[in-house]
């Protein structure tokens, strides 16, 4: 077995000239890579002693193989130093701090010794504390002009960005060459750097100019093979190749003792290859560039930003064993399970070790191979050796060589757990564990109920899945990740898995008082649910045996369930807020009987806390509701397909006189307007506190418009009988609601942009039907008409303008809201909860004595509360109150 | 033994197994239940002793995760525009996504400060006692109470024409004008008064030649200048609630309202953290934090738990100080250089961190992420320690 290596700390530091030639196999000076033969030329910047680049060679420095040869460094020594731009700051800040002759920094050493003190005793505990003494030390010794030392005068410095540094002397502007610098840095005593914050022991200052540069192995800048048979070198060789060819080029004209000007002229040229080598964004000095104009991506580059290898490939990492296809649904599999694709199935694998309990099973696997499921594509042998089930000729030999310390890989099989996400990952939820039920197809299925964790829907959603590879990795998403065990959200402490749409108008149709069904039509309910037990005693026997809904949902409860609430028709006349209710909109359960009320969104629905669906959970726990949501559920549905609920343009229609009665109450409206109109046009209007004369017609206008819509949506709902389906959808809480109705049955109403009626377009007025300058209704996007009547052209284009409005919104709010979650949550990522109750980040600091000042888990609250009294004086006591 | 006697008994036994506030609970409810039996308490506690044991966290458990999710997942929900606030037109003010990020940014003033005063006993129940208070918080400038302030080119002179009803309505004399106009620094000038029926008009004769720049600076000025009120309150409107009135202002200065004659300081707020953080101190500030964010959430009804709330409140109050969460403030001040270079400004803090040879212990989530390990949460947090005996054989 391997030892498990734990890696404890990361130390950080500048790379000194020592180590950097210590590590360095080979000095690197000639520009050129390859020779005629297109030949790595040693020396050069794909030298072969920097690592192996193709399979089956070895290296010449460690004598590995290409998987394991790690590559190694080469050096450039340069013939003058050049600045480090990612420490120029820290040059700069020194330079100013520090004497100009002696090198201490300019405090007084009474102080240096005070403050050397107190950082030491700060460090360990208060690091912040310590840094911020730092920043104060450096601050105050920028400020000093004299040194206390040794009493020589300081100079301003001035930094020129990206890496020049001049000096404001009295006899005039003098420019400080990396060699001043360096040579001021190598002054700096040990313990005044360490006062200005720096790590002496890893980092000396004048490490921060470079003398020497380490050329990185060839396998983090690999070249690339066109198909042309040309090589496309790395960006970062290219860099290299100029780094070099200039260096070359100053050692040469030092050696021949060329004029300053020239010199000077090259370093500077080497500055700034050194410089865009290690960060092409620099300021002040333009980006290097590709000969196809690309600006190179240097070092900085790949780390940097999304895409960059801290966020893009260590925060986020690449996986093997994952599937990726579109969703549709599937009511009759389980809301733990997920419909894989015997293709998908196939393919990803879960290692099995031989045991004598299952070598048989797994010889079978074995012999159907890796292209018949259930099948297996490798078998790894006790040395670690892997066969390729797909190359094997006689698998039935290899299955009896099968024995426990083998490994099989074999396909995924029903019950097998697997990861199922949808993206965006907003919640815990997004990625719950399904147990695999292997399907025909060609598309992962689900069950429709754990839509809402997932917010999934079928219009072409994808979803990923994974699978778990390890013993470890299994357990846990089995105990912990399952969906049963997500019914709860601990956003809000209810269920956020339950019924919607066509479950509750089944549930509420099923419930309702009209629904009596016979013997046959009871069987036949119950037998998609899978219940076995006897049927109840019919609540009519004659003329005929008839059952009621109520008895057949019973069937589910557990026998001492006592529950009583409201539901979601009880609103206007149908409202009751007790027992006594003859309209059936009070739920009430007692030992498990649902006496009165039908089940609509406020029992059954997702995302209700304290529903009946809520208490089920709770108290009989999530694998028993786990069986309701599978089997109550499918009840539900069927009932909605035996019923044939639809919806149809009948169910929109509504009589002529209603027609008339809401065409005057809009005509009135209408006329309130120009009313309002004039008043203002005539200077009478008056205007509302803090308003100008404009806002407040508008304001008004909107009122008035507002008031009109409503009122017609009453009249029309008035005459939609309670039968009609589309009502009976908005009533139960299944889809849409009484606006969505009255839109389509009675007036569409106002249209508007940024809460405002639509005002933009032509001068002075929205579309060329209108006159100039015409506030009333319809020139500002007021739609009389419905739906089912039709949108006039105009109405159709304001409709069209709203409608776009909201998809931008969206659009724009997605990006907000992200990036608002991604700050949330790396803010928040280290807290947690310890053994003695302490909330604490990952460095200790305590951030809450007791979680959320009770202790309470959310998920397992009762909405917020850490427990229910009166549920639970109900639940023992029953409903006596 | 009566039957009060007997839950009392039965429910002391409970102090300190179960919260106070659950007990009282509990005890007031007991005994409005009719024919209650000793089983039927007995078996009520028991039930609340496992339910509260059920409901409390687990050790291990990722609060923070789990609060930033909670969070930010009904935030893709909200809308993106502001709205009017409930009940007052005349102000707009930010909620929704907007609001949210402008609080978790610890932005000094909110885009749009609006301050909820209220009133003394004296002056809460009568509607002119409380436009009293509001005359004294809302800034008056010579410029409200004035129909008209022009500059006179022929007289070398500015004349300003008082609005009667202003005045009435803003409660300020003409001599009180007088006195601040006299008072600001016109330079060298004489001022006359003139009544003319129920106008009065303030005359500010310059000494020397008309310039036309000079008056019109000289105007600004006079139109600028503060008769009474408290800094940075536009305007204030007052408000029933219920039996008393309040006041809600446009603008927000909490330091200048509480010294405010007639204002209840107890229970006067704003919006503004910072002011509450500067002015009532760190702890205020946590409660703003939570309030504020429940505020946003509940206008657009969205169900959040306040634990998640008051997480984010703690984070970002704990140091004593109010931290913006993100860059500049809770992440940008983490320990680790990995958790710090994976969220922002990779580069700099890499080079920071080699400059002062910084040592990453490798205890947060994203670290280990980084390194490949197991994250220290949930099922991670678990270490066991073992030596293990080598073996007879010399086996390791």
């Amino acid at each position: 077995m391997d030892e498990e290596r734990v890696i404890k700390a990361i130390k950080f530091g500048i790379l000194s000239p020592d180590e950097i030639r210590q590590m360095a196999v080979t000095p690197i000076i000639t520009p050129e890579a390859y020779d005629e033969d297109g030949l790595p030329i040693e020396g050069g910047v794909m030298d072969p002693r920097l690592g192996v680049i193709e399979p089956g060679q070895r290296c010449p420095v460690c004598g590995n193989t290409l998987a394991q040869c790690p590559g190694h460094f080469g050096k450039i020594e340069l013939a003058r130093p050049v600045i480090h731009v990612g420490f120029v700051k820290h040059i700069y800040d020194l330079l100013r701090a520090t004497c100009r002759s002696c090198g201490r920094v300019l405090i007084p050493q009474r102080d240096v010794e005070r403050y050397l003190n107190l950082l030491r005793k700060l460090e360990k505990r208060w690091p912040i504390l310590a840094r911020q003494l730092e920043e104060y030390v450096k601050k105050k010794a920028i400020k000093t002009m004299e040194c206390p030392h040794c009493g020589t005068k300081q100079y301003k410095i001035r930094l020129e960005k990206p890496t020049t540094f001049y000096e404001e002397r009295k006899e005039g502007i003098v420019k400080l060459t990396p060699l001043d610098v360096r040579a001021r840095l190598e002054k700096i005593p040990d313990d005044d750097a360490r006062l200005l914050g720096l790590d002496p022991q890893n980092a000396r200052p004048e490490w921060m100019v470079l003398t020497v540069l380490p050329v990185p192995p060839i396998s983090i800048r690999p070249s690339i093979l066109l198909e042309s048979g040309v090589r496309a070198e790395d960006d970062l060789t290219h860099k290299l190749v100029d780094i070099v060819r200039i260096n070359e080029r100053l050692k040469e004209n030092l050696e021949m003792g060329a004029p300053h000007l020239v010199i000077e002229d090259i370093w500077d040229l080497l500055q700034y290859h050194v410089t865009t080598y290690l960060d092409n964004e620099a300021p002040g000095i333009p980006p290097a560039k590709h000969r196809s104009g690309r600006p190179l991506r240097t070092l900085a580059q790949r780390l940097k930003g999304k895409e960059g290898r801290f966020r893009g490939h260590l925060s986020g990492k690449r996986v093997d064993f994952s599937a990726r296809t579109v969703i549709s649904p599937d009511p009759n599999i389980s809301i733990n399970e997920v419909g894989v694709p015997i293709d998908i199935a196939k393919t990803l694998t879960v290692p099995e070790r031989v045991t004598s309990w299952n070598v048989d099973e797994l010889r079978k696997y074995v012999i159907n191979g890796p292209n018949k499921w259930p099948g297996a594509n490798y078998v790894i042998r006790p040395d670690g050796r892997r066969i390729d089930l797909r190359f094997v000729k006689d698998r039935k030999a290899l299955a009896e060589t099968l024995s426990p310390g083998y490994i099989v890989e074999r396909h995924l099989i029903d019950g097998d757990i697997v990861l199922f996400n949808r993206q965006p990952s907003l919640h815990r939820m997004s990625i719950m564990g399904h147990l695999v039920r292997v399907l025909p197809g060609k598309t992962f299925r689900l069950n429709l109920l754990v839509c809402p964790p997932y917010n999934a829907d079928f219009d072409g959603d994808e979803m990923n899945l994974h699978v778990p590879q390890g013993e470890e990795a299994r357990a846990e998403a089995r105990l912990l990740m399952l969906v049963q065990k997500h019914i709860l959200s601990p956003r809000y402490g209810g269920p956020i898995i339950g019924g919607l749409q066509d479950y509750i108008s089944g549930a509420y149709l099923l419930t309702a008082k009209f629904s009596l069904l016979t013997r046959k039509e009871v069987v036949e309910l119950l037998a998609t649910t899978g219940y076995k037990g006897p049927l109840p005693e019919p609540a009519i026997f004659s003329p005929k045996e008839y059952w009621t809904g109520k008895q057949l949902v019973s069937l589910f409860f557990p026998e001492d369930f006592n529950y009583h609430g409201k539901t979601n028709i009880s609103v206007g006349e149908l409202r009751c807020d007790n027992e006594d209710c003859f309209t059936d909109s009070y739920v009430v359960i007692k030992r498990g009987i649902l006496l009165e009320g039908v089940l609509d969104k406020k029992s059954i629905g997702a995302q209700q806390p304290g529903s009946m669906l809520h208490r089920l959970v709770k108290e009989y726990g999530e694998d028993f509701a786990r069986e309701f949501l599978d089997n109550a559920f499918k009840m539900f549905l069927r009932f909605s397909e035996k019923y044939g609920f639809t919806m149809s343009y009948d169910d929109v229609v509504i009589p002529e006189e209603a027609e008339k009665e809401i065409e005057k109450v809009l005509k009135d409206a209408e006329k309130k307007v120009r009313e309002l109109i004039d008043k203002y046009n005539r200077g009478e209007l008056e205007p509302l506190p803090g308003k100008t004369l404009e806002e407040t017609l508008e304001l008004r206008i909107i009122e008035v418009l507002s008031e009109a819509r409503d009122k017609s949506g009453e009249i029309a709902s008035q005459y939609l009988s309670p039968l009609n389906n589309a009502f009976i959808m908005a009533l139960t809480g299944a889809r849409g609601n009484i606006l969505n109705l009255t839109q389509m049955s009675a007036v569409l109403g106002q249209q508007s942009i940024r809460g405002e009626r639509i005002k933009r377009g032509y001068k002075d007025r929205t579309l060329p039907h209108f006159k100039p300058g015409d506030k009333g209704p319809a020139a500002r996007g007021f739609v009389y008409s419905s739906f089912r009547r039709g949108l006039k052209p105009t109405e159709l284009f304001f409709h069209a303008a709203g409608g776009r409005e909201g998809l931008v919104d969206t659009a724009v709010r997605t990006s907000q809201s992200g990036y608002m979650q991604r700050r949330l949550i790396n803010a928040l990522q280290d807290l947690r909860v310890e053994y003695d109750g302490v909330v604490r980040s990952a460095y200790g600091g305590i951030v809450q004595f007791i979680y959320g000042e009770d202790g309470v888990d959310p998920m397992r609250s009762d909405h917020g509360k850490a427990v229910d009294v009166d549920r639970i004086i109900e639940r023992v006591v029953g409903w006596r109150l | 033994m009566n039957v009060e006697d007997m839950i009392n008994e039965k429910i002391e036994k409970l102090r300190g197994i179960i919260p106070e506030s659950i007990i009282e609970e509990l005890r007031e409810k007991v005994k409005k239940i009719p024919d209650l039996t000793v089983e039927e308490l007995d078996k009520i506690t028991e039930l609340l002793i496992k339910e509260y044991h059920n409901a409390l966290v687990e050790p291990g458990e990722a609060v923070g995760t789990v609060a930033a999710q909670s969070i930010g997942e009904p935030s893709t929900q909200m809308t993106l525009r502001t709205f009017h606030y409930a009940g007052v037109r005349e102000f707009n003010v930010t909620l929704g996504l907007p609001r949210l990020i402008e609080i978790v940014d610890a932005r000094k003033t909110p885009s749009t400060p609006i301050m909820t005063v209220y009133l003394d006993e004296e002056h809460k129940y009568d509607e002119e006692k409380a436009k009293e208070v509001a005359r004294r918080i809302e800034v008056t400038r010579i410029e409200n109470i004035a129909r008209n302030i022009e500059a006179d080119l022929f007289e070398n002179a500015i004349r300003i024409e008082l609005d009667p009803v202003m005045l009435k309505d803003k409660g300020v004399t003409v001599d009180q004008v007088r006195k601040i106009v006299e008072k600001l620094k016109l330079g060298a000038s004489k001022i006359e008064m003139i009544q003319e029926n129920d106008t009065t008009t303030i005359i500010v004769r310059f000494a020397g030649e008309p310039e036309i720049a000079k008056l019109n600076k000289a105007r600004e000025k006079i139109m600028n200048a503060k008769i009474k009120g408290v800094k940075g309150i536009k305007r204030v409107i007052v408000q029933k609630r219920e039996k008393e009135y309040v006041l809600l202002t446009d603008g927000s200065n909490l330091a200048g309202v509480l010294g405010i004659k007639g204002v209840d300081p107890t229970r006067t707020t704003t919006n503004s953290i910072y002011e509450i953080e500067t002015v009532l101190g760190i702890e205020a500030a946590r409660e703003a934090i939570i309030r504020e964010i429940n505020g946003v959430l509940q206008e657009q009804g969205l169900d959040v738990d306040v634990r998640h709330i008051m997480l984010v409140a703690d984070i970002m109050t704990g140091t004593g100080k109010v931290r913006q969460v993100g860059r500049h403030g809770v992440t940008g001040e983490k320990e680790s250089v990995l958790a710090r270079a994976a969220f922002e400004v990779t580069v700099r803090h890499l080079y920071d961190a080699a400059a002062r040879g910084e040592l990453d212990e490798l205890k947060g989530i994203t670290e280990n992420v980084i390194v490949g390990q197991i994250i220290p949460v949930g099922t991670g947090m678990v270490a066991l320690q073992m030596k293990l005996r080598p073996t007879a054989k010399g086996e390791k």
